[in-house]
């Protein structure tokens, strides 16, 4: 075990320094657009309710899945554009491009919208790779990416419509459609190209608001480059009413009937204002700039391994 | 025993429609917010015939419990073959189809491989060689050619094999039990 372990923390190093000079990259880019780097706590009381999430339990406690509660109460105190580097855990999400314990970089742009949140995470990735020296043409997989801006955008209906014949925003099916996304909508993106997936139907809004004058579709995009997806991008809701409905929806869904809301969220949230924001996957954008196959080859000690 | 997708790794061992499977491979894929995918490539233990079953997350799978277990072979009792597992000393009643053709080379107090599931036997590996005695040399059988090098010799379990013209009754023969075949007489002590 000892040898192998040895030889595995070899083999990677190039990678995990360059995942250094990586984090130092996003750190310049947003202290350079005036960003606030903020430091929200990990272990909480209550996460976010979400359907498909699972937290780690430490006594009653949790370990946090996403910081996106605790950023906005900072920005429902009136602090403006802020990002942060942190550890998300996610109970039983392991395989090529999981470990349960992650890294996310999420920011938040006050008075933005996600169609402006997009151009900062083009930049941002762009910036990164011109940092390590790559340039907008990287190869990943055997294949030359150009990470030239802006990125081709499509909608899901567009997406669906052309690539599973049929049209997920008039006829919601949840089951079909995640199956329909890995299978069908992802492989038929342009392999040389990175994608963003605009409009998700107003039943995976999530925490995002559904789309002025359209509201069978939600201002909700997912970034994709050569089949990794990298980020999860939103104009974010402010009613706190339609946030409180949809976390009961949620923990109703999930049959947890006595779970608690989290109120200290909920009610922060009536103070805040229009906003863009994104998650993104840093070991999976390190996987990107690396030509890692494997999230195992981007960090030092995944789960199996810690 | 029920358990959940997302515990299923590889080596695990699902029962699917009463048929043990060996998993292979686990491909986890997790759409962005969306149900986490289990694309598990698996392996039938009895057949070795390979498939691939999508899961979804809170989906339930029956693991099953494959152990090996050394046992001696006591005797026959009509259509099955009574062993005796060596640490436990328990008695196992196995259908003498689970062993197939292997069953001419069993001999009695030999000890072998039983792979169980859950209580039952489900399989019985011989030693890969075995040594057995020729009580019977020069048989003449429709089959066997005799050739100027080779002849049919019966041995104490029933089996019959082929051997050199030199092997006679009474010789001690080691037989590699996978192929049924002679590898060569073993010298008296």
């Amino acid at each position: 075990m000892g040898r192998a372990e040895e030889a595995r923390l070899r083999r990677i190093k190039a990678s995990l320094e360059r995942r250094a000079l990586i984090l130092d990259s996003i750190r310049t880019f947003f202290k350079r657009e005036g960003f606030l780097e903020v430091d929200t706590p990990v272990l909480l009381p209550q996460v976010a309710p979400e359907q498909f999430i699972d937290p780690f339990a430490v006594g009653s406690w949790f370990l946090s899945t996403s910081p996106e509660m605790h950023m906005k109460r900072l920005l429902a105190a009136g602090y403006g554009d802020m990002f942060q580097i942190t550890r998300c855990f996610r109970r039983g999400e392991r395989g090529r491009l999981h470990n349960p314990e992650f890294t996310m970089i999420e920011w938040y742009r006050a008075g933005a919208d996600y169609a402006k949140i997009i151009e900062d995470t083009e930049r941002l990735v762009l910036t990164a790779a011109g940092d390590l020296g790559l340039g907008h043409a990287i190869r990943y997989h055997g294949r030359e990416i150009d990470l030239a801006r802006p990125w081709p955008r499509t909608t899901v209906r567009e997406a669906f419509l052309r690539s599973a014949g049929w049209d997920p925003v008039s006829q919601p099916d949840a089951e079909r459609f995640d199956l329909d996304l890995v299978d069908r909508v992802m492989p038929a993106f342009p392999p040389d190209r990175p994608m963003v997936l605009m409009e998700y139907p107003a039943a995976g809004a999530s925490m995002a608001r559904l789309k002025p004058g359209d509201s069978a579709v939600a201002e909700r995009a997912e970034v994709f480059i050569a089949g990794l997806e990298l980020a999860n991008v939103y104009s974010e809701l402010t009613d706190a009413g339609e946030l409180e409905q949809r976390f009961r929806e949620v923990i109703r869904e999930r049959g947890e009937g006595q779970r608690p809301l989290p109120e200290s969220f909920l009610e922060a949230m009536a103070s805040l204002p229009a906003c863009g924001g994104i998650a993104l996957g840093v070991d999976r954008l390190v996987m990107l700039l690396c030509d890692a196959a494997s999230i195992d080859d981007v960090v030092a000690f995944p789960f199996d391994a810690a | 025993m029920a358990i959940e997708i997302s515990e299923v790794s590889r080596n695990t061992k699902l029962l699917i429609d009463g048929v043990p499977y060996a998993v292979e491979d686990v491909n986890f894929v997790k759409p962005g917010k969306g149900r986490a995918i289990y694309r598990v490539k698996m392996r039938s233990m009895f057949d070795g015939t390979g498939k691939e079953i999508t899961y979804h997350s809170g989906d339930r799978v029956d693991e099953v419990r494959i152990t090996a277990h050394d046992m001696q072979y006591l005797y026959e009792e009509g259509s099955h073959f009574v062993f005796m597992d060596t640490e436990s000393y328990e008695q196992h009643h196995v259908d003498k189809k689970v062993l197939g053709g292997k069953a001419q080379f069993l001999k009695d107090g030999m000890v072998v491989s039983a792979v169980m599931m859950g209580p039952r036997v489900i399989g019985i590996d011989l030693p890969k060689f075995v040594e057995l005695k020729v009580v019977e040399s020069g048989v003449s059988t429709r089959t066997d050619t005799v050739t100027a090098q080779m002849k049919a010799v019966k041995l104490e379990t029933g089996a019959t094999v082929n051997v050199p013209t030199f092997v006679k009754e009474g010789d001690t023969l080691k037989i590699d039990t996978r192929t049924g075949t002679y590898v060569e007489r073993v010298t008296r002590k």
